[in-house]
């Protein structure tokens, strides 16, 4: 699946969940196999124009997500590429154990897909946020954890879990006017970290819509005379320790920068990594507090946390 | 199989189901198991279609298991039907076996799915059966086998109110309706009310019988859908059936037989 910048722009004014939405209608000329699932969310999922051109590959299994991720594994089991989407927490918890069984223990092939996680939804509040997403679905044996840092990423993870035999949870964030992080095309790979920006100073490991308001800090910290690498690191899991074991090596204060919960995402699943290893850098988590946030304007939210560029940027050097 | 050939198999399966839980030296669902002798006797005697030698044949019937713990019943109707040969059926709850106290999806062995948790096989029996009619296989049909205890699982009717809406008239449900569950009569723990009119009114062809009763299982199993509905047989069972002491009584929902009441029991077995 090549991208291009023009591409991209365009997916980035419809956001994050329209983009969803495009990929599965891009996806579905090439799958035969596809059924794309949900809960009563096919409108907010960006999916109406895929119900009205192949209403046989589109199921609405009503409000009921615990039954949908069952469904979904029926229809797995029988040879269907599955996605399912809905918001982050009726996924993560409220079916959050027909996820153990159905795509963890029995390892079926369904993708499911949150839409709106991290604190996107603005002012629907704590009920819809995917604060801890990521960290209940790390912890599943056989999931496969996937946040991308733009709308060209989510249509390369779309295409590259279609490929992939395996459970998935696809963690979007960013909302409408999500940032363009990639300019041109370039080589995705599930589990394998891209380094957007190289640097010598400090090390950012970065998923998801934090990879743009890193490399905003980079450029920041860069005019100061700070060089700074920035790492997509847009699958959680499996992690990519190859990459990390370069940022090891290099020897320089590793930040970690998502949004989600410090407590068991991104930032918790590299320092697992690296507080193994005899003298290795520092770990510092930037992400959202342990607590249950505040509810305004996602930018308002993002700013009240410390999340965007120049916040970022003055965090790291207030650490190094 | 004829009526006489079941309600042998059904005997033979009720001896071979305690001694397997015998063997295994440990607890085992014991109740639970006994009050679906019959339904697995007819099951995997007569109604469904399998290919031991092709366990991934299209045209095959699904089975679900949903009421995971039941596996006794289950792991002798594959023992009987050739899934499972005597050597595998006796590593029966030894360490690192296929056979556990819940089915591990295991196509080869003849478990189409992981079960143990509650609520979850309606669900993917939808899912199954709505694959199998979009590819056009209306051979195959698809049954699942619950408790009544498992109906308080609020998923059970998330995925019931579906299978209306589907239309899924290739799905057949099997309620082992035996009265009692973990902690005591199901009227104490968690009154189901009318259970038949709940399913009916939730869109299903709804068939109540005695779930001892090979003829009427027959019948109703044999059934091919052509109403746009699922069926479900509620299967009026008594729990520990067959063996006196076990019959009603709860303290054989989960429990280890002892060289004196294995004897006892199979004694009675064999009058």
């Amino acid at each position: 699946m090549k991208i291009t910048g023009k591409e991209n722009k365009q997916w980035s004014r419809l956001g994050s969940r329209a983009t969803y939405g495009q990929a599965i209608l891009m996806l579905a000329e090439k799958s035969e196999n596809l059924m794309v699932l949900s809960a009563d969310l096919g409108n907010s999922s960006g999916l109406d124009r895929f119900k009205a051109t192949y209403p046989d590959k589109f199921l609405n299994i009503g409000i009921a997500e615990q039954n949908m991720i069952g469904v979904a594994a029926g229809l797995a089991k029988e040879g269907s590429v599955v996605f399912a989407s809905s918001f982050a927490p009726f996924i993560t918890m409220r079916a959050a154990e027909q996820v153990r069984m159905n795509m963890g223990y029995m390892d079926l092939n369904i993708k499911t897909v949150a839409i709106g996680s991290g604190v996107s939804m603005s002012f629907l509040g704590n009920s819809h946020f995917g604060l801890e997403d990521a960290a209940i679905m790390r912890s599943i044996p056989n999931m496969t954890v996937v946040s991308p840092a733009d709308c060209a990423e989510i249509v390369k993870t779309v295409f590259a879990a279609a490929e992939y035999p395996h459970p998935m949870y696809i963690r979007l964030t960013g909302a409408v006017g999500f940032p363009v992080v990639y300019e041109d095309d370039y080589d995705f790979q599930i589990g394998k970290a891209v380094e957007i920006k190289s640097g010598t100073d400090v090390s950012i490991v970065a998923t998801g819509s934090m990879v743009y308001e890193s490399l905003e800090a980079a450029k920041i910290l860069q005019e100061e005379g700070i060089s700074v690498s920035v790492l997509n690191m847009h699958t959680i899991k499996p992690l990519d320790t190859k990459a990390l074991d370069i940022l090891i090596s290099k020897g320089k204060t590793i930040f970690t920068i998502e949004e989600h919960s410090i407590t068991g995402g991104l930032g918790s699943a590299v320092a697992e990594y690296i507080s193994s290893i005899p003298n290795s850098p520092v770990v510092n988590r930037i992400g959202l507090p342990d607590e249950f946030v505040i509810t305004a304007e996602y930018r308002y939210i993002l700013e009240k946390y410390g999340l965007v560029g120049s916040q970022i940027a003055n965090t790291i050097k207030q650490k190094i | 199989m004829n009526n006489n050939e079941l309600t042998l198999l059904a005997k033979k399966s009720r001896v071979q189901l305690l001694e397997l839980a015998f063997k295994s030296d440990g607890p085992s669902h014991l109740g639970g198991g006994l009050s679906m002798v019959e339904i697995f006797t007819v099951l995997y005697g007569d109604i469904l279609n399998y290919d031991i030698k092709n366990p991934e044949w299209e045209k095959r019937d699904r089975f679900i298991l949903s009421k995971g713990h039941g596996v006794l019943p289950f792991f002798i109707a594959l023992h009987n039907a050739g899934f499972i040969s005597q050597d595998v059926l006796h590593t029966y709850k030894k360490n690192e076996s296929d056979l556990i106290s819940h089915p591990v999806m295991n196509l080869e062995l003849g478990m189409e799915s992981s079960n143990g948790s509650l609520g979850h096989g309606l669900s993917m029996a939808v899912g199954i059966s709505l694959a199998l009619k979009k590819r056009n296989n209306f051979e195959s049909r698809v049954f699942v086998v619950m408790g009544d205890g498992e109906c308080n699982e609020g998923s059970v009717w998330e995925a019931s109110m579906s299978a209306a809406h589907f239309k899924l008239d290739n799905l057949i449900a099997i309620v082992d309706y035996n009265k009692l569950q973990s902690d005591g009569n199901s009227e104490t723990v968690m009154d189901i009310g009318l259970l038949e009119k709940k399913w009916e009114s939730f869109g299903w062809d709804v068939i109540s019988l005695d779930g001892h009763d090979i003829v009427a299982l027959n019948d109703a199993l044999s059934h091919r859908g052509n109403n746009m509905k699922p069926r479900v047989i509620v299967a009026n069972t008594t729990k520990g059936k067959g063996v006196s002491f076990m019959e009603n009584n709860n303290t054989w929902h989960h429990n280890r037989l002892t060289q004196t009441t294995f004897e006892q029991a199979i004694a009675e077995l064999n009058l």
